[in-house]
């Protein structure tokens, strides 16, 4: 039978792929808030495992919430990249330095 | 045994998928990973028995978000293999990273003990008789209305964030002002002139 802590390594092995691919692709932005997507979807299957072995909905109910979240982080992400791209003609991260940070 | 195939199927599609997205050569090939492991992980909630979860997931994230990311994707003209320099150097130190992370969960997994659990004192018990969305909402609607309408607030900031990020107006547009159409008195835009005979007209 599956049980609570197969979905528990599902979600942290999923959890090192998001983390990896903001390692791997640490210049292309795109695929960065890609792997952001992942790391909050990892962090749903936990939230929705636990509600679902402790048979308790407020697990569901808080993924819901950090889906709305994660929908308007994307969107505000990719708003950011547009109006960067239009200004600088490239979505490089390592010349992202109009702050002098 | 339907199940445990079922879970496996999920799990090990969702987990290829996502290592896919992260090393695909081509972000548009990304994204439809993406949205291939987005696919899996609502199957996975299925079996969890949260169907609202799986069903938000393909609507939302497949429907909405991964069309937002093919669309700004495929708009902006980048050079995507200058970005992917340095790919192969990270390889190595962000591989021996990422396995070390995923040991120090998977045995924290292993050998954590959270204590009782409070099994008899649960917020919101899954009821038996009524299916998951009916529970979510009744618990969404009674108990969790002041967040639920907070999350709301946080899309229409985000939607209102995003359209007065990226919009512009344009310098060369033809656009009718109404607000000057309306302002312009006869008073000044015509004036009266008492013309000599015989003299030019001075415009």
């Amino acid at each position: 039978m599956i049980g609570l802590q197969h979905y528990l390594v599902v979600s942290a092995i999923l959890f090192v792929m998001g983390v990896l691919g903001i390692f791997l692709n640490r210049k292309n932005v795109i695929v960065i808030l890609m792997a952001i997507e992942l790391i909050l979807l990892s962090v749903n299957i936990n939230l929705v495992a636990f509600s679902a072995y402790l048979h308790d909905l407020v697990g569901q109910v808080f993924a819901m919430f950090v889906l709305t979240v994660a929908a308007g982080e994307a969107a505000i992400g990719l708003a950011i990249l547009v109006i960067y791209f239009r200004n600088r003609g490239t979505i490089a991260v390592d010349d992202v330095d109009r702050l002098r940070g | 045994m339907i199940q445990a195939f079922a879970f496996y199927l999920f799990a090990g599609l969702m987990i290829l998928s996502a290592g896919l997205t992260i090393t695909a050569r081509n972000p548009v090939h990304s994204v439809l990973w993406l949205i291939l492991a987005f696919f899996n992980a609502a199957g996975l909630m299925l079996l969890l028995g949260a169907e609202f979860i799986a069903m938000l997931l393909v609507i939302v994230y497949v429907g909405a978000v991964a069309v937002l990311f093919l669309f700004v994707v495929m708009m902006l003209d980048i050079d995507f293999a200058e970005l992917r320099a340095g790919f192969t150097r990270y390889l190595g130190v962000g591989s021996v990273l990422a396995v070390a992370l995923a040991a120090e969960i998977v045995i924290a997994v292993a050998v954590h003990s959270a204590g009782p659990i409070d099994l008899n004192n649960r917020i919101g018990p899954t009821p038996a008789t009524v299916s998951n969305v009916q529970a979510i909402g009744a618990l969404l609607y009674t108990r969790y209305l002041y967040i639920f309408e907070a999350a709301g607030l946080v899309l229409l900031v985000a939607m209102i964030g995003a359209i007065v990020l990226t919009h512009r107006t344009r310098r060369d547009d033809r656009a009718q002002k109404a607000s000057r159409q309306i302002a312009r008195r006869p008073q000044d835009a015509t004036r009266n002139v008492n013309q000599p005979v015989g003299v030019g007209v001075e415009l």
